[in-house]
């Protein structure tokens, strides 16, 4: 993080990547107390952003409050540089801040994200901003946010076990495969924001910091660098990450997360690297796959 | 083929200059104007004003304009702007007793003090289309102002009140001492909380969605939380602003505001210690809202079941249902993104199904190994 106070500076009228300095303190304020009670959601007077809600204002929140004119910014959608959103929102902090961005997760100090965890690893001094539509896990057992706060504060998490276990019931394997409920530092039952659980074990003792911000909501939480973050599962049904039979179409990636791409209406199909930066890096290293593209 | 999965930003600013031009439509026919949108369109402009918290008509026609009259995106517009607003004092409570009156109407009494004034309203007109304001017929002229001034318009709930045949506009009763308004809290500044008190209740129903209020103070009246509602008074006008800036010690009027107010005259109750009295719900809005704000009234007083001991049975008196669902920003952003990318958890959900049913598959040719055909097909299935 870039510990300089930003200052203000004309981006058509508006402060210093958008939101005036008394809202980025209360924003810091409450970025304080989530680092300081890893997994804790702390409430927010989250804004209104000029960007609609559940697209990323929770995010940018708190991506505003912590960057600075010396940082560099990433911003991924689904793990790629150049979806409509991620752009949309590069755009933006291009304009309101001026700060200079990337596509490299090596040379990015902030990375916004919805939805992914990129695939090359962070480094201690990097910023992992998560964008998170319903920040409570609890939130689809029981729906009222006066229930749920007082079951955290008890730790009173015993109706997730009951979900995940009538799960394998049912199907034979606990069937949550993205927001897979996640334990921090052995106390707080956190959502790691849609991400699919195959990114679940990136989170853990991770040197970079993790904040999560989810706007409509007004709840920010963190994990801290080298905290504990292991996902829920059972002695017997240990947590397992999905693996495909495939390899990425682009860079022969067999240890990437990969997207499905539908080729025409015969059933073809190929896979690609979700993370288009890791596949990049990739395809410049190492010699490209021999099939020819269908 | 690939690339056409990504979108780029060429593609982002093509979209935005095709939008502008449909903004604009064909430039045969005029461009409307601000200040037409803002007089003529009034009572959307109101409605942006009031779910867009900001009393601004020029910017709320401006929004308008800017929306191609998308009302929910024109609110949007104005609150994404009023959030980088300076914020330097609260106002006095506005004195709606001394507004002036454009349309006051109470479905309590025949007469009253001041008396029924319409005022400009659609309530009685015949809803046939008039096809000479399609043709560029002239308007009429308005009736000629009244000569003699309007009498004073004392509130009706206020003459009940006097009585003791009806609670406090603060919900206390009439006796109850020291009667100091505490500070009201600000949801713009600070996140809901549950249980909210009745300041922050109202602040977010006087900016909630007409749409969603509308149809929840429907519901009361049909029987889901029903609480015998009258129109104890409508009043239409204008209402001074004043502030009391500490230095100065005294409060000085800073303009005047349009707005709507009603007063809803609801079910009484009262126990063994308390008279039986009517109870109330308010309803307040920038402009002519007079659909917002009998809305916002009817769920104001069902909100209150729980301070009156009530039975809380129907979605209208949940706090937490109504107020965590009735800001049409939360809600128009949140069903609207799913219109955003969901690649990654989509696959995640597609891996998982497909190995669910691989096993299924495996199971039932374990249970029956004669049905060679039925599992055929839907291995094909499985596979598509």
């Amino acid at each position: 993080m870039s510990t300089q106070l930003a200052n203000s500076i004309d981006a058509g009228g508006y402060n210093f990547a958008y939101l005036d300095e008394q809202t980025k303190r209360m924003i810091r304020r409450g970025l304080l107390k989530a680092v300081a009670i890893p997994g804790y959601q702390v409430p927010f007077g989250g804004r209104e952003m000029p960007l609609p809600y559940g697209w990323g204002t929770g995010g940018m929140q708190v991506t505003a409050t912590v960057i600075g004119q010396d940082d560099t910014l990433k911003v991924i959608d689904q793990g790629a540089d150049d979806t409509t959103n991620a752009v949309s929102i590069r755009r933006f902090f291009a304009r309101t801040a001026g700060v200079k961005t990337t596509e490299l997760t090596t040379e990015a100090s902030v990375i916004q994200t919805r939805h992914r965890i990129p695939e090359t690893p962070l480094q201690a001094g990097q910023i992992l901003v998560y964008q998170v539509p319903i920040p409570d896990p609890l939130r689809f057992i029981e729906p009222r946010e006066v229930e749920t706060r007082t079951m955290h504060a008890l730790q009173e998490y015993g109706v997730m076990h009951v979900k995940l276990y009538e799960d394998i019931a049912r199907h034979g394997h606990i069937a949550t495969t993205y927001a897979y409920p996640v334990k921090v530092n052995d106390h707080y039952v956190m959502d790691p924001s849609p991400i699919p659980k195959f990114d679940n074990p990136k989170m853990d003792d991770s040197p970079a910091l993790q904040l999560f911000g989810a706007g409509r909501e007004k709840r920010i939480y963190a994990v801290p660098p080298f905290t504990r973050v292991r996902s829920l599962d059972f002695e017997d049904h240990p947590f397992e990450i999905q693996r495909w039979d495939e390899s990425c179409e682009f860079c022969g990636a067999t240890e990437s997360f990969l997207d499905e791409v539908i080729t025409n209406d015969q059933g073809g199909r190929i896979y690609v690297c979700s993370d288009t930066d890791y596949c990049r890096q990739r395809q410049h290293t190492t010699p490209k796959k021999q099939e020819a593209y269908p | 083929m690939y690339v056409a999965v990504k979108g780029g930003e060429q593609a982002i600013d093509a979209a935005h200059q095709w939008l502008a031009e449909r903004r604009r439509g064909p430039k045969e026919t005029g461009e409307l104007s601000v200040s037409q949108i803002r007089s003529q369109m009034r009572l959307a402009v109101d409605r942006v004003m009031t779910e867009g918290s900001l009393y601004d008509p020029e910017l709320a026609a401006l929004a308008l304009k800017q929306a191609s009259g998308d009302v929910v995106e024109a609110v949007f517009l104005v609150r994404a702007y009023r959030n980088t607003l300076p914020r330097f004092l609260y106002t006095c409570p506005l004195d709606t007793r001394t507004m002036t009156i454009q349309r006051r109407i109470s479905a309590a009494y025949k007469d009253v003090p001041g008396g029924q004034v319409l005022g400009p309203t659609y309530d009685y007109t015949h809803r046939l289309l008039d096809f000479t304001l399609m043709a560029n017929g002239d308007a009429p002229q308005g009736p000629e102002p009244a000569t003699e001034p309007l009498e004073a318009c004392p509130r009706v709930l206020e003459m009940l009140n006097r009585e003791g045949l009806i609670e406090g506009p603060d919900g206390q009763t009439e006796q109850s001492p020291g009667n100091q308004d505490p500070e009201p809290g600000d949801i713009t500044r600070d996140p809901l909380s549950y249980p909210a008190d009745r300041s922050v209740r109202l602040q977010a129903l006087a900016r909630g969605d007409e749409g969603f209020l509308l149809a929840l103070g429907y519901s009361t009246q049909r029987g889901y939380g029903r609480n015998h509602p009258f129109a104890g008074e409508i009043r239409y006008g204008q209402a001074a602003v004043e502030i009391a800036p500490e230095e100065l010690g005294f409060p000085v009027v800073i303009g005047d505001i349009e707005i709507t107010e009603c007063d809803m005259i609801n079910q009484f109750g009262g126990n063994q210690t308390e008279a039986p009295r009517f109870t109330r719900g308010y309803g307040l809005g920038f402009g002519q809202s007079e659909r917002k704000v009998m809305a916002m009234a009817l769920v104001d007083r069902a909100l209150r079941a729980r301070e009156l001991g009530e039975e809380l049975s129907t979605p209208a008196q949940d706090e937490e249902f109504v107020l965590s669902h009735c800001d049409n920003l939360d809600s128009s952003g949140f069903v609207s993104h799913l219109k955003l990318p969901h690649y990654v958890d989509f696959q995640s959900e597609l891996v998982l199904l497909r190995q669910l049913r691989r096993e299924f598959q495996q199971r039932s040719e374990q249970r029956s190994p004669s049905s060679g055909q039925v599992s055929s097909e839907s291995k094909q299935e499985s596979e598509a």
